[in-house]
């Protein structure tokens, strides 16, 4: 059932403020979601004062500075800092998005950072993803063909067809889209969600791949692909640059074309 | 408190195999409804100054009562679809989704057969 109020034991509460270091003059002021499963505590906003001359310019230094120097219990994803490992997916001011290729400078007054939406969080701003990587995993990422591989060479695709894939293979599976969408939001038990439809439709457009209409079949579905109602939150929040509304449009016309034309 | 595992969770009863029908049908009907409405909205506009007789005999003409007709069926038919798509995104419970969607479908059926019925007996002088 779509819940559109937060359970008792989840009400975000007032926690601690650190103040800026003496003589500090360009103060950013970063206010971070907390959650502690072991305190039995409300999760509670904690307030960070830093110094930008002593900081790098991504939101996700910011984040390092407070670990490193303000207090080490803050816990958070991250491992590339450069927007190719899709780990520190956080909600940043109301929109989800990288911490790491998040400018500072972007961002006027407080900077406000909570987990991805409507996730398990399992401390902090990690949200759990076991269930988005086993859909993710549901689609069989991967390669299926029939035809066996040439003995002395790889499967070859013409430019042509490599470029469908443009736009498609730099999804990093960083989930800010799907947490972004309402529709995952109140169905993602069995909705796929837009990362995991784009990840679909990356293995429908390959030329190499020979089973088309087996994934066509396991995506024709009222709730694993019909819960899209072009919302295009994920294509507006996300830190890649990708589409995958126009992705998953592309799965429904496909699913028309088998039908109908 | 399941140990089933999240893959297994994920896939679920697999997947139903339909669906590509309801959506064809929902933009089919939204796509007919727009120059039925504009006509019937035009012709309600245009009989408003009529005397009885002269609706009566305008709405029973078989073009009109044919145009009339497909009207009701796309309205009521596209409106079922919408109402299911409605309920199966907000009704987490799945017996009282069912319930909503079945009594909504009858509902509309009703609705739809009797506005048919209505124009047929005009259309037949009844």
């Amino acid at each position: 059932m779509a819940e559109f109020t937060l359970p008792k034991n989840s009400v975000v509460q007032k926690g601690k403020t650190y103040p800026a270091p003496a003589g500090a003059t360009n103060i950013q002021v970063v206010e971070v979601y907390r959650w502690d499963p072991d305190s039995g505590e409300n999760p509670r906003i904690d307030t960070y004062n830093l110094d930008l001359d002593t900081c790098g310019p991504m939101v996700l230094d910011a984040i390092l500075k407070i670990k490193d120097e303000v207090d080490s219990t803050l816990t958070f994803r991250r491992s590339c800092r450069e927007g190719i490992c899709g780990s520190c997916s956080m909600n940043i001011n109301g929109k989800n998005t990288l911490a790491c290729t998040k400018d500072m400078s972007d961002i006027d007054g407080p900077i406000k950072i909570y987990p991805l939406p409507h996730m398990p969080v399992v401390k902090d701003i990690v949200p759990d993803l076991t269930h988005f990587y086993a859909q993710y995993a549901s689609i069989k990422p991967w390669i299926q063909s029939t035809t066996p591989p040439p003995p002395d060479k790889e499967r070859l695709q013409s430019k042509e067809d490599r470029a469908q894939l443009d736009g498609l293979y730099e999804c990093i599976l960083c989930a800010c889209c799907s947490t972004s969408c309402p529709s995952y939001w109140w169905n993602g038990d069995r909705y796929l969600g837009p990362a995991i439809l784009l990840q679909a439709y990356r293995w429908l457009a390959d030329s190499r791949d020979e089973n088309a209409g087996e994934r066509l079949d396991e995506l024709e579905d009222p709730f694993k692909l019909y819960r899209c109602h072009t919302i295009m939150n994920c294509t507006e929040t996300c830190p890649k640059g990708l589409n995958p509304a126009k992705a998953i449009a592309e799965i429904k016309k496909l699913l028309v074309e088998r039908k109908i034309a | 408190m399941s140990l089933r595992s999240p893959l297994g969770q994920a896939k679920g009863l697999g997947s139903a195999k339909e669906g590509v029908h309801h959506w064809w049908a929902q933009r089919v009907t939204a796509i007919a409804l727009i120059p039925l409405t504009v006509w019937f909205a035009f012709k309600v506009a245009v009989l408003s100054m009529s005397d009885y007789n002269t609706v009566i005999e305008c709405i029973g003409s078989p073009w009109s009562a044919a145009l009339i007709v497909s009207l009701i069926v796309a309205a009521f038919y596209h409106a079922a679809l919408g109402m299911q798509v409605i309920y199966e995104d907000y009704i987490g419970g799945k017996a009282m989704r069912i319930f909503a969607i079945m009594a909504t479908n009858l509902l509309l059926f009703l609705l739809a057969a009797a506005s048919i019925i209505a124009v047929v007996r005009i259309a037949v002088g009844g």
